[in-house]
């Protein structure tokens, strides 16, 4: 009888240890294809994601910011404009809680792309930044031409920003996560401090993906 | 038999202080939840769910001292917005607040509902006391 007891708890200590060990890890957004190529006389199917194309902005301190200056790093991407009288307040103030809960790790970024470049310049992006109490490059505001910045909302997946007479423009306030492939691995309500809570929870999970420990 | 009288005057008077008194909270109760969804819907976005603010970017409502100070303007404040530097809570702000189409009423239960709360306690800003101020805005 004891040593049925026994032998039923050691199965169900390493039944939660195995489960302990198994990594949890979030889904990949977007659309993929699958592709059929030859490598080495071989053919092997592979699954393509969607990724974020290449873009070239200016960020608060006047730098060319592109897609390389990412390179190896997660980031989160966000939409807005410093006038903006609506949802930007609360999305920057919980992003500035993602801001500090990653601080001090070397590859979290976070990039907030302005929809008004003609009013939001490199100036008013520093002043803003200053005043929002960000500094150094864990968060850059970046400024490109409109076109460009809607283009790349586009392949975020979030809706392109829409003209408004009262509120100016109309964006979506998603905080969108992207893995060191540049692929999409989650969206949240930017405007919502549960989601937000979630995002810091899951970039946790997505940094130690081996994946993304592994790459450079 | 005077001092039937009396006690019963007494609590008469007793009973009329008493409703007079509730009267008040009543009133007190009705601005400060109506101005709650108000400010839930109108100034939440920007000064935060506790009045908290943003950074040096958006002004906090929690400096009683400011607001005691400004108690007469504020009406203006929110009907037709805020540009400008102002000096509160140990910082500067500059931005700029935009104007809110809202009745005397509405902007006497919004102000109720701020002034007593985030440590605020400032008591009732009745319709009367924001009409009167509207009146004055620069």
């Amino acid at each position: 009888m004891m040593k049925k007891l026994i032998g039923a708890a050691v199965i169900i200590l390493l039944w939660n240890a195995c489960k302990f060990n198994e990594q949890k890890t979030l889904p990949i957004a977007g659309n993929r294809d699958v592709v059929t190529k030859t490598a080495d006389g071989k053919t092997v199917t592979d699954t393509v994601y969607q990724t974020i194309p290449a873009f070239k902005f200016v960020n608060q301190y006047g730098d060319s910011i592109t897609n390389k200056n990412l390179d190896g790093n997660i980031y989160v991407a966000d939409f807005f404009f410093t006038t903006c009288p609506s949802i930007c307040p609360v999305m920057h103030r919980n992003m500035l809680t993602v801001y500090n809960a990653f601080k001090d790790a070397a590859d979290v970024k976070i990039i907030s792309h302005t929809i008004d470049p003609s009013h939001d310049s490199v100036a008013v992006l520093k002043k803003y930044a200053d005043k929002l109490g960000i500094a150094g490059n864990k968060w850059w505001l970046l400024q490109g031409k409109k076109e460009d910045t809607y283009k790349l909302a586009a392949s975020y997946l979030v809706s392109s920003p829409q003209v408004d007479a009262k509120e100016k423009y109309i964006h979506d306030g998603y905080f969108i996560l992207i893995d060191k492939q540049k692929r999409i691995r989650g969206q949240y309500d930017g405007t919502v401090p549960e989601q937000v809570t979630k995002l810091i929870e899951d970039i946790k999970t997505l940094k130690a993906e081996p994946d993304q420990t592994t790459a450079k | 038999m005077k001092l039937k009288v009396i006690s019963g005057i007494c609590l008469l008077l007793a009973a009329f202080l008493y409703s007079c008194q509730s009267e008040d909270e009543l009133e007190f109760s009705r601005y400060y939840s109506a101005g709650n969804v108000i400010y839930q819907n109108k100034c939440q976005n920007c000064h935060g769910k506790n009045g908290e603010g943003l950074s040096a970017l958006i002004p906090p409502l929690t400096d009683s001292v400011y607001l005691k100070a400004h108690k007469d303007s504020l009406s203006c404040y929110v009907k037709y917005g805020l540009k400008g530097k102002i000096a509160l809570a140990n910082k500067t702000f500059e931005g700029e607040m935009p104007a809110n189409d809202l009745a005397p009423i509405e902007i006497a239960e919004v102000l109720t509902f701020v002034t007593n709360s985030f440590g605020n306690k400032m008591g009732t800003i009745t319709s009367q006391h924001v009409g009167d101020d509207l009146q004055k805005c620069k």
